[in-house]
């Protein structure tokens, strides 16, 4: 399994975890595994027609995944994905 | 002058090799491995010298010298005030084993009158070698590093939580000019976190109330103070007179306009953004690094973007996010050590955790990728057009 690090936006649909264990072997299954775990979380990361959205980042391990092969890239167990979206805070 | 001195001056000149100003600086210029060596006082050096030439004092030439040069075959051009100290020098660095050396005759008084290029160095006044003597004591930064940050001029967008820690820091380590732009006045609310702002400063300008506070801590710092929301009206005004910005918004609208504006003027922007328990940062390098469009192409819709006002914030985070941002702009001031261009910082106050994420250019960005028309991107935001949908928070 590998772990994913939630954002604080994401947390109120992860019941407040900070991170989980999930099953998949590329970066889609991963959000399908999550979505499965907490509904609706894939909607706020992916576009209607499936793709990440522009606003949200993926990274496996320390790599962005839109810089590697997207949400095909292959995850191992040991790996850890941070999502990211971007953030406004400054006050 | 005595006898045993015209002698031993005499007999020193026979010694050593001279050379007039103008083959001195003809040599230089064409043997790139030469040195020029100044080995006069520290006053004398402060009134001007020959531009490229190293400083070493006639009483520490011995002992600092070969640290200074260290290759003992390095073509050495000394010289002095007249021509008499340089060739005493000269004969000393021969006996250390230079086998290059000359003194230039008739020494920078002559270099002086044969037009040559000199430059007078700038200096800390007393009161600056004190305030900053825990600087100038670092070698990486010392004297001349100094000069650097009190000639730099930061732009602060905002004067709120992170703006507060920025503002005061680069006050103290002497930026000699700091923008603040901020629209907003100081709330009771502000200053569990703000803490350049004051209880009897409630209901001022903020961007006020942060040139109090910094007028009280350095008045080496000039503060240019813009009570004003930065917009692309406003901020070609403002801008382009800052060689570094800090972004501490709130909001993504201006983000993106910092954004794309320091791409066109190249300038870096420290970004950070915080809410609750999470910090991040970055330092944008236009060209050389990502930009913030690299990162994210699109602001998120207002639901995935609360701001420090809806989701409330630690009030120690801004303080620590924010002087990361301002280890950051001295950094890059001093241009020393690495700064986080193509690293992104996550901080995570509740577990006290760091993590750093690569972060790279897009080539199809629109703002600095292959194919990016900036000024059109720029002119985009001077109509209206651009499309942040999330962004209509007022901040």
């Amino acid at each position: 399994m590998s772990t994913v690090k939630l954002p604080p936006v994401l947390r109120k649909l992860s019941a407040g975890a900070k991170q989980v264990d999930v099953e998949g072997n590329t970066i889609g299954e991963v959000l399908d595994a999550l979505d499965r775990k907490f509904p609706t979380i894939k909607n706020q990361l992916l576009t209607e027609d499936g793709q990440i959205a522009r606003f949200v980042n993926i990274y496996l391990n320390d790599e962005d995944v839109r810089f590697i092969q997207g949400l095909v890239t292959p995850v191992a167990a040991s790996d850890t994905i941070v999502i990211l979206p971007a953030m406004s805070g400054g006050r | 002058m005595t006898q045993v001195y015209n002698d031993l001056l005499k007999k020193t000149k026979e010694q050593i090799r001279e050379t007039k100003p103008v083959e001195a600086a003809d040599f230089v210029k064409q043997n790139r491995q030469a040195r020029l060596l100044d080995v006069r006082e520290k006053n004398e050096w402060d009134d001007g010298y020959v531009p490229g030439a190293t400083h070493i004092p006639r009483g520490f030439l011995e002992s600092r010298v070969e640290e200074a040069i260290p290759d003992k075959n390095t073509p050495v051009l000394i010289y002095c005030a007249g021509g008499v100290r340089s060739a005493f020098a000269a004969k000393t660095l021969q006996e250390m084993g230079y086998t290059d050396v000359v003194s230039v005759a008739g020494g920078y008084g002559a270099w002086k009158n044969a037009g040559l290029p000199t430059v007078k160095p700038q200096s800390l006044t007393k009161e600056q070698q004190s305030r900053y003597s825990r600087h100038v004591l670092v070698p990486e930064v010392g004297e001349a590093g100094q000069l650097k940050l009190l000639a730099s001029k930061v732009l602060l967008i905002g004067a709120g939580g992170l703006g507060a820690p920025n503002a005061f820091y680069l006050a103290a380590a002497g930026v000699g000019t700091l923008g603040i732009i901020d629209n907003d006045l100081v709330e009771e609310s502000n200053l569990q976190r703000q803490i350049i702002h004051t209880m009897d400063r409630v209901g001022q300008y903020k961007a006020d109330s942060a040139a109090k506070a910094i007028a009280a801590l350095n008045p080496d710092v000039k503060v240019n103070v813009y009570k004003e929301r930065l917009t692309a009206d406003n901020i070609e005004d403002i801008l382009p007179n800052y060689d570094i910005v800090v972004d501490g918004t709130d909001n993504f609208e201006t983000r993106y306009l910092v954004n794309d504006f320091a791409v066109k003027y190249r300038k870096p922007v420290i970004h950070a953004s915080i809410l609750s328990f999470d910090g991040q940062l970055t330092t944008l390098i236009p060209y050389e690094g990502p930009c913030y469009r690299c990162i994210y192409p699109d602001p998120p819709p207002a639901a995935m973007a609360p701001n420090c006002s809806e989701a409330g914030v630690l009030g120690v985070l801004p303080g620590i996010i924010g002087l990361l941002q301002t280890n950051e702009t001295i950094k890059t001031v001093l241009g020393i050590g690495e700064t986080l261009a193509g690293r992104f910082l996550l901080f995570d106050a509740l577990q006290t955790e760091f993590t750093e994420l690569k972060l790279r250019r897009d080539p199809n960005c629109v703002a600095c990728g292959e194919h990016a028309d900036i000024d059109d991107l720029l002119e985009q935001h001077k109509r209206g057009d651009v499309l942040i949908p999330a962004c209509r928070i007022t901040y």
